[in-house]
């Protein structure tokens, strides 16, 4: 479904993608993870567009979007999420997610649009009210409301840039059931980009792990655990999961 | 029937009604102008009330006048072929100059600057080719033959003039209301909030900002056409220049940005107080209004940002609704 081949970019003299080429097949959770810095948004902000790649190329469904303009680029069946939620304020719940529907799937039908904003708030769990203000919505209402946004469009392909890092512990989980579900009853690709390894461990069925712009592991969630380079790229960024993956490790080689 | 359309079309009856009782050709020629200026001034808002504030609608309405009078005057094309023409150039004028804006995303005080160029170069051309366009003097349509007036768009009487300004006044309200009304609204605000996001959602950003530019450049170019074959005499200060644009903004602002009335709510203010002014002081004030005005946009960008209108609007909505205890557990809910 996605095939990305060689991509770089550079800002200035400092690389912060260096020659990344992966592939996702239609249907499945592919979880993309590195400590901050790595180039995981860079790699996003070029899938989606607002971004364009130094080189490389980026093949979706068998059509080259790199460098087209972002808007084409979600017409064309990307959705995608913001690490830090960017709701409008000036519109209402409602009319954020059916102004993804209307302009997002390119079809400009208002009907189309609300039912697509009903459908897609409902699958989310936010109120379908037209009136609800966003600045009534907490930090997990706003992701909620960023993921409605993105489904709103009409995406085959999600780009989840999810950091739970604002979330409890519960509220992080609801998220992740969240992508299962939408990729289990609406048949959504995914990418997930994350920099915490344990709740995104559980869902993804894939893993691919950046450090400084490159690529140093993928594949499935148990394996990568137990690789030596994610060990030591996470082992002091990252306590918990590192640790957990470190205990894995050991246990594997029979420590 | 809903009431709000009972009562605009009593209101609008009224106003066709008015010139017909009450013929004081003074007012009815403040009335004019009035209706003229609000709808330069709706045509700014279109734009404005999305934070793409130009200080170059002058530039536009300045090529409404002068392309029309020059085509009447020097080539004998009739305004009302004139001014669909004077239109399309102000259409072009304001592409070329907001698509590189717009592709390159100059946003707010350097949008602003751009526009603001544009006056001074209208200005410039027009003082510049003065052979053509009477330079600073200020220029007038050739008088048409008797019996040639409508074809000339001339007309001598108030209560003709009063009826055309009225209809271009409405029709700017329905413009104004049918952006309103339309997804390039959720757009633009989207658009205003953070170009990025609205691009994440699927939105063209370069082509509905040029969208609402477009639109709002064309109404300007008629209003300076309008205002050129009603007054039969234009200079560069009148219909062009920084002075221009500054006093759509003022008007605007004033008269609040985010109502459909508020544009004509600031053409009344301001057109009252540069006639009492003129009235008051004679020459000696040549020039104050501007002063008046410069002072009285701080005090209202300070103290009432909404505009006379948009403030008693919201004073009169904020009476507490019931419905505003549901919401508020509906959005209790869904924080959860």
């Amino acid at each position: 479904m996605l095939t990305v081949d060689g991509l770089v970019k550079r800002f200035g003299g400092f690389t912060a993608v260096n020659n990344v080429s992966f592939q996702v097949e239609k249907g499945e959770i592919l979880g993309l993870i590195g400590p901050n810095g790595s180039g995981k948004s860079t790699i996003f902000n070029m899938l989606s567009g607002t971004l364009i790649p130094t080189a490389g190329s980026i093949l979706f469904d068998g059509t080259e979007i790199a460098g087209k303009a972002p808007h084409r680029i979600i017409n064309s069946g990307v959705g995608r999420t913001f690490q830090i939620p960017r709701p409008f304020h000036r519109l209402s719940i409602f009319e954020n997610v059916a102004l993804a529907g209307y302009y997002g799937q390119g079809s400009h039908s208002r009907a189309k649009a609300d039912e697509a904003a009903e459908r897609a708030l409902a699958m989310v769990g936010l109120p379908t009210d037209r009136h609800a203000s966003v600045d009534g919505l907490g930090a997990a209402g706003l992701k909620k409301l960023e993921l409605a946004k993105a489904l709103a469009t009409g995406p085959k392909l999600l780009l989840a840039d999810e950091s739970l890092g604002g979330l409890d512990e519960h509220e992080m989980d609801q998220a992740a059931d969240m992508l299962r579900k939408i990729r289990d009853e609406l048949g959504i690709t995914i990418i997930w980009v994350e920099h915490i390894m344990g709740v995104l461990m559980r869902v993804v069925d894939r893993v691919m792990v950046l450090d400084h712009g490159e690529k140093i592991s993928e594949g499935l969630p148990s394996a990568v655990a137990g690789d030596p380079r994610v060990i030591e790229v996470y082992l002091g960024t990252d306590a918990d999961s590192s640790q957990a993956a470190a205990g894995e490790a050991r246990r594997k080689a029979g420590v | 029937m809903n009431p709000r359309y009972i009562a605009s079309a009593v209101g609008l009856a009224a106003l066709v009604a008015l010139p017909f009782v009450y013929r004081e050709p003074y007012h009815l020629h403040i009335l004019v102008l009035i209706l003229i200026w609000s709808f330069a001034y709706t045509a700014w808002s279109i734009m404005g009330r999305f934070g793409l504030v130009s200080l170059g609608h002058g530039g536009f309405m300045g090529v409404g006048a002068y392309v029309t009078a020059l085509l009447w005057n020097h080539l004998g094309v009739s305004p009302w072929i004139g001014i669909p023409i004077s239109m399309v150039a102000a259409g072009v004028l304001a592409l070329i100059v907001a698509y590189p804006c717009f592709r390159f995303r100059i946003t707010g005080h350097y949008f602003v600057l751009v526009t603001l160029a544009l006056s001074g170069i209208v200005l410039q051309v027009i003082t510049a080719t003065r052979d053509y366009t009477g330079g600073s003097l200020g220029y007038t349509p050739n008088r048409a033959p008797s019996g040639k007036g409508l074809m000339a768009l001339q007309f001598d009487d108030k209560i003709t003039w009063y009826l055309i300004a009225l209809g271009v006044w409405v029709l700017g309200l329905l413009i104004w209301r049918w952006v309103d009304r339309s997804m390039t609204r959720y757009a633009m605000e989207a658009i205003s909030e953070d170009e990025d996001a609205a691009a994440a959602a699927g939105v063209n950003v370069t082509a509905e900002k040029l969208k609402v530019t477009l639109i709002s450049a064309l109404m300007t170019a008629l209003a300076g056409a309008l205002y050129c074959q009603y007054q039969m005499f234009i200079s560069p200060d009148t219909v062009s220049g920084i002075a221009v644009s500054l006093q759509m903004v003022f008007a605007v602002i004033v008269g609040g940005l985010y109502v459909s009335f508020g544009p004509t709510v600031g053409a009344i203010i301001t057109i009252m107080l540069a006639e009492i002014l003129r009235i008051g002081f004679g020459t000696k004030a040549v020039g104050w209004d501007n002063l008046v005005y410069g002072v009285l946009l701080v005090v209202f960008i300070i103290f009432l940002p909404k505009g006379i209108l948009g403030s008693v609007l919201d004073r009169w909505k904020t009476q507490p609704k019931p419905t505003e205890r549901n919401e508020q557990e509906i959005l209790k809910a869904a924080r959860r």
